[in-house]
């Protein structure tokens, strides 16, 4: 902590508060861009909660048996896809209600956890090791909150600048945006609507899979019930914050990883604030930003996907 | 290779053969999962399903029946209303818990008076409590179009660390031992919401459960505000046409659903809990979206449904006991019945026709 | 066409069952390269099931289609692509979010990078004389600009069959002559056109050759300029048609003034309303012309009390009812029948029963202290299916299970029988088959004759010079001074609904 000596506020290590805030944002930011490809294919999948918690145990699962991490994070994101196929068969093949859905989804996957998750409760994961950066690690201030972390921080970056690359240039990104934006259309013009947005709901499910294994190995690290506590929630809002757009997800995960980061430093630092109402933070915060994403759309353009949430049915 | 037709009108008979339908698909699945965990199946639904209603202590579970089914159709009965516009309250959990925090605040500011007041005052207070909790999402989707699922869901988030707040802070009971949790309303008469016949398990809050599912049949088939919250779900765009302002109908339908499920936590914490505690929600709000849906979004069907659902609880809790299986099975059970239900409700609206067609 | 040259498509004896519907029955046409072909058919008579077939959109149950010589059976719309096959669809293909260069791309096979398309889009459109700029939102396009878009999407491939489905219905009368002659030099470069429309005057100055389709099966072929348009539509329908009777009004005081009417627009592309100013009078009928997407709904949703504006805009009978909703407006005589039956005028899962409670509680009395009465509700329903012959077993049937002429008749019946003082009414007869065409514009001119004002929007000319009395054109928004119907020429009114936009017309040999 030598180097952020001098970077102390109110009893606060800003430099440490800020790599952990790259840790804490990570697995919202895994999560909110597979949610963001679901959205961009005009699926609404509530139940991203549910993929997450999944992924968290079976990343934990894996993990342990096999006692690498690697293959932990692997079977976490396969058990995040898995689900989002569930979801994706009631709601693109039985055509089923996506908001209904969506819930289920996610009581479902706090449900199976736990029950999956009974044998694993106080078991200690192997650990994931940190990416050696050499010299970058060694830099003052930077060094500390950008150069020493474990590679999946990086990955989820990339991951990011990958979505980013996908929808913007690349012709199966025009296609996803196209069926997204008019189902109907894209049907009449030849492209399998049915099987694009599969293919973005087992991205989407696959992420989220990946940023729930991450909060039980890395984050936490440990398997608890309920672990998630409404991550996958905050990770659907960060998409409807981040208006549809990869850039601006990663904004909204990393402000939002900042507060929850905060709040618990604030808790630690021994504040006269009762730590339940602190614990509250996160949550208010999402909200906030809700309204305020949401008042500046109703006076511009349409930010969603225009077939965002609607069933489609190839009629004749 | 299959295809769907739509049907030219929704099935009548499929509407209520989906969930049975549903019932019967989970138990076999579930029945499989319990064979999975070790145990043998048909015990286990047996032990689930069939002793609660008729084994050997019946006379009790059928009481415990009521105490589980009570909140359930309570909260079932408003979102349901909600759920036919298309506005989709999710944070039932959350106006729950406000409205215990707020019914058990009163009772605990009155106490030790005796008053036949403080008992109303408190139905009151749970009902506003949950009320003003739904009538924020309510507020910031008419003003600033925010999402009324992912606020009413950030608010059960929100509500459980207020109660816990609450059970370590001001409502703490004094004579408590320093323990966490408020006095216990069951010992306070005024304040209690006793069995109305002793062990019958039938309290105020059954008889409101009873009176809302009354209420929202009479309004939602009836009367026409409720077949214009109809439309508001169909077509949107009609039901403007129809002249329905959708602000106030977004305010109607949280601000019920809030109300209705604030009286259901209120009931819970004067009568089966009796006491806050930071454990207090338990997730009836939750619960009570797959009772909804599995009754489809019908009073007598969310009757059914809530009842088959504190069965499971209470099932749950006996195979828990008997055969060791875990919590969380009752859980996942919930969680594939609602599965079995959604898929299955293709049936009310589309054929389904086997050979090959290009859809 | 001559009999030494095979024809580019050969389609024999198509046929597609969809449950309750023979869609085609034994269909058979031949199209030669360089030749326009028309293709005329009521709604529902197979026209769409044929050329999705040949695009590859539906499989045939059964026949043969054969293509330059070759058998042609496309799996998808790729495939039909692939062969030379493009198509112009009337509705649902294009992406509002998205670019033209965007839009283009996705209708192509292989498209070039975005930059060189651009530049191809550029030049093509500038070659067919349909100017369009790759770089906008087609969102913020006019209806005529969007079909520019769908049209160099399928030049750019230079296509050997185009088919064109109904491509007149959202243009100006210039910019159909534009059009026009496009297509005039893309069948003389050699391309053939299989040129789906029901209006037959068009059929006869452009088309070479017409096949006529009725209940799924060919009742003709024939050249269309050696027939007369009555006896084309006589094919089409099978029954000699009855033509309306407008006879016996007389107009009286201003019933309904609307002065200054501003609006933002409800969607997010779209035009806002300019000033719109007009007079109703009692007894007449005004019609309002103009492409689609010019603002049509938003006049409709700030008369009928859906959008309310600021105050004195809209005066119904002395009384400012601009900020009141539908239902004070109802009851004060102001009623309306918006574009879309199924989803605005109509809950699609409500029975007949339960839509005439949607807009019928006031008038008709259908509620008592809020409640419904249901008795009289059915009351209703079943006078408005026996007044205008609705085809439906009952009260109880479902919105979505009638066809789209049975439903417009009930719901321009359901707001004719509440005997409204001004009726206000969106594309009445938009895909509506003749006979029910013709029914609805009778029941809108007795209306008339009956002492109440009505306006009728439409984008079909030739329905609104045929039954109104003044004509306006709404046009981005703004609503030109109407003028008696009987002093219009159709050259007139084009140039009111904003005439070529900005279009010229083809260079030949370019």
């Amino acid at each position: 902590m030598g180097m952020g000596a001098g970077m102390i506020l109110g009893g606060i290590d800003l430099v440490a508060l800020a790599a952990m805030l790259m840790v804490a944002s990570t697995p919202i930011l895994l999560a909110a861009t597979g949610e963001l490809i679901a959205e961009k294919a005009g699926v609404l999948n509530l139940g991203v909660e549910g993929m997450m918690i999944m992924g968290a145990i079976g990343g934990f699962a894996g993990a342990v048996l096999s006692g690498s991490p690697e293959v932990g994070f692997v079977t976490g994101a396969i058990s995040g896809a898995l689900m989002a196929l569930l979801f994706g068969f009631l709601t693109q093949v039985l055509l089923s209600n996506q908001v209904a859905t969506g819930l289920a989804l996610t009581l479902f996957g706090l449900g199976l956890s736990a029950l999956i998750g009974k044998g694993f409760e106080g078991v200690r994961p192997p650990a994931t090791g940190k990416i050696d950066l050499g010299a970058l690690a060694d830099l003052p201030v930077l060094g500390p909150i950008l150069f020493r972390h474990d590679w999946v921080v990086y990955f989820s970056i990339a991951l990011v600048v990958a979505v980013w690359l996908f929808l913007h240039l690349s012709r199966s990104g025009l296609i996803l945006r196209a069926v997204g934006e008019n189902h109907e259309a894209a049907h009449a013009l030849g492209y399998r609507v049915v099987a694009v947005r599969l293919g973005a709901l087992a991205f989407g499910g696959a992420a989220a899979g990946l940023g729930g294994a991450y909060l039980s190995l890395v984050r936490v690290p440990q398997w608890t019930e309920g672990m998630t506590a409404g991550a996958g929630w905050i990770a659907l809002a960060i998409v409807v914050f981040g208006s549809w757009r990869a850039e601006r997800v990663l904004l909204g995960a990393y402000l939002f990883g900042g507060v929850t980061v905060l709040q618990l430093r604030l808790q630690a630092a021994g504040y006269a604030i009762p730590v339940q109402l602190l614990s509250m933070a996160p949550y208010v915060i999402t909200i906030v930003a809700l309204v305020i994403i949401s008042a500046r759309h109703r006076h511009g353009a349409q930010a969603a996907p225009a077939a965002l949430g609607r069933i489609f049915h190839a009629s004749r | 290779m299959i295809t769907l037709v739509a049907r030219p009108a929704p099935s009548r008979f499929w509407a209520w053969a989906t969930p049975v339908l549903a019932v019967l698909a989970t138990m076999i699945a579930g029945g499989v999962l319990f064979a999975i965990l070790g145990k043998d199946p048909v015990e286990a639904i047996r032990v689930i399903f069939w002793d609660p209603l008729f084994g050997a202590n019946a006379g009790y579970f059928r009481g415990q029946l009521f105490i589980k089914a009570g909140p359930l159709i309570l909260i079932a009965a408003g979102l349901a209303v909600g759920f036919r516009a298309g506005i989709w309250n999710i944070g039932a959990e959350g106006q729950y818990i406000v409205g215990a925090l707020c019914g058990a605040s009163v009772a605990l500011a009155a106490y030790p008076a005796e008053s036949v007041l403080v008992f109303p005052a408190m139905v009151l207070a749970g009902a506003l409590g949950g009320w003003a909790w739904g009538m924020i999402p309510a507020l910031l989707k008419t003003r600033f179009g925010a999402s009324e699922i992912l606020v009413s869901l950030m608010l059960v988030y929100v509500a459980q660390n207020l109660l816990a707040w609450a059970a370590f802070g001001p409502l703490k009971n004094p004579q408590g031992f320093g323990f966490p949790g408020s006095r216990n309303l069951q010992q306070y008469p005024s304040a209690h919401n006793a069995d109305l016949v002793a062990g019958s398990g039938i309290h105020w809050g059954v008889m409101a459960g009873f009176a809302a599912l009354i209420g929202t049949y009479v309004l939602m088939s009836r009367h026409i505000a409720g077949f214009r919250i109809q439309i508001a779900g169909d077509a949107p765009k009609a039901a403007r046409f129809a002249g329905v302002a959708p602000a106030r109908l977004v305010a109607f339908c949280l601000g019920l659903s809030g109300a209705l499920a604030g009286l259901a936590g209120m009931f819970e914490v004067a009568g089966p809990s009796g006491q806050i505690t930071d454990s207090f929600g338990a997730g009836y709000g939750f619960t009570a979206i797959i009772v909804a849906f599995l009754g489809r979004l019908n009073p007598i069907g969310i009757l059914l449904a809530g009842l088959l659902m504190a069965l499971t609880y209470i099932g749950g809790d006996m195979a828990q006991l008997m055969l060791q299986l875990p919590a969380a099975a009752i859980q996942v059970f919930q969680g594939m019945l609602l599965f079995f239900l959604l898929g299955l409700d293709l049936l009310t609206n589309y054929t389904v026709k086997w050979g090959w067609a290009r859809a | 066409m001559s009999a030494s040259e095979p024809p580019l498509l050969r389609v024999e004896g198509l046929s597609k069952a969809y449950p309750g519907v023979l869609a085609n029955d034994g269909v058979s046409v031949e199209i030669a390269a360089g030749q326009v072909h028309a293709l005329l058919g009521e709604n529902g008579a197979g026209k769409s099931t044929l050329v999705k077939m040949i695009y590859g959109l539906v499989r045939p149950d059964s026949g043969t289609m054969v293509l330059n010589g070759a058998p042609f059976a496309p799996a998808d719309p790729h495939g039909a692509r692939a062969a030379g096959v493009a198509m112009v669809f009337q509705h649902f293909s294009l992406f509002e979010a998205l670019n033209v260069a965007e839009n283009v791309a996705l209708g192509m096979e292989n498209p070039p990078p975005l930059r060189q398309l651009s530049a191809r889009i550029r030049a093509v459109s500038d070659a067919y004389g349909l100017p369009l700029d790759p770089g906008r939102i087609v969102g913020d396009l006019s209806a005529g600009e969007r079909q520019r878009v769908e049209i160099i999407r399928c030049l750019l491939q230079e296509p050997r069959l185009l088919i064109m489905d109904e491509p007149t219905s959202v243009l100006t009368p210039q910019e159909v002559e534009i059009l026009f002659a496009t297509l005039r030099q893309l069948a003389a470069e050699g391309t053939a056109i299989l040129y789906i429309s029901h209006k037959l005057e068009e059929i006869r100055s452009l088309c070479d050759h017409a096949t006529i389709l009725r209940g799924g099966r060919v009742v003709a072929h024939c050249d269309p300029r050696a027939r007369t348009a009555h006896e084309l539509a006589e094919l089409m329908v099978g029954a000699e048609l009855k033509l309306t009777d407008r006879a016996g009004r007389v107009s009286g005081e201003v019933v309904l003034a609307v002065a200054g009417l501003n609006m933002a627009p409800a969607s997010a592309f779209g035009p806002s309303l300019k000033s719109v100013s007009f007079e109703l009078r009692r007894g007449e009928v005004l019609g309002i012309g103009g492409v689609a997407g010019n603002g049509q709904e938003d006049l409709l949703a700030s008369l009928s009390g859906e959008r309310p504006s600021g105050p004195g805009m809209v005066v119904l009978k002395g009384e400012d009812v601009s900020t009141l909703g539908p239902n004070p407006r109802r009851t004060r005589g102001l009623l309306a029948a918006p574009e879309e039956r199924l989803g605005h005028a109509a809950a699609p899962d409500m029975s007949l029963t339960e839509n005439a409670v949607l807009t019928g509680t006031t008038r008709r009395k259908l509620t008592r202290h809020g409640f419904i009465d249901w008795r009289a509700a059915r009351a209703f329903a079943a006078e408005i299916i026996a007044a205008y012959d609705v085809r439906t077993p009952g009260p109880q049937v479902a919105a979505r299970a009638l066809s789209g002429g049975n439903l417009q008749k009930f719901v321009i019946g359901r707001e004719v029988l509440q005997a409204p003082e001004v009726l206000v009414v969106n594309q009445p007869t938009w895909g509506v088959d003749a006979a029910a065409a013709a029914a609805i514009r009778q029941a809108l001119l007795d209306l008339a004759a009956g002492g109440a004002g009505v306006i009728v929007i439409s984008q079909d000319l030739d329905e609104l010079l045929e039954i109104s009395d003044r004509f306006a054109a709404l046009n981005e928004g703004r609503l030109s001074p109407p003028r008696a119907t009987a002093s219009l020429t159709l050259q007139e009114i084009g140039l009111s609904l904003g005439g070529a936009h900005g279009m010229k017309a083809a260079e030949v040999g370019a």
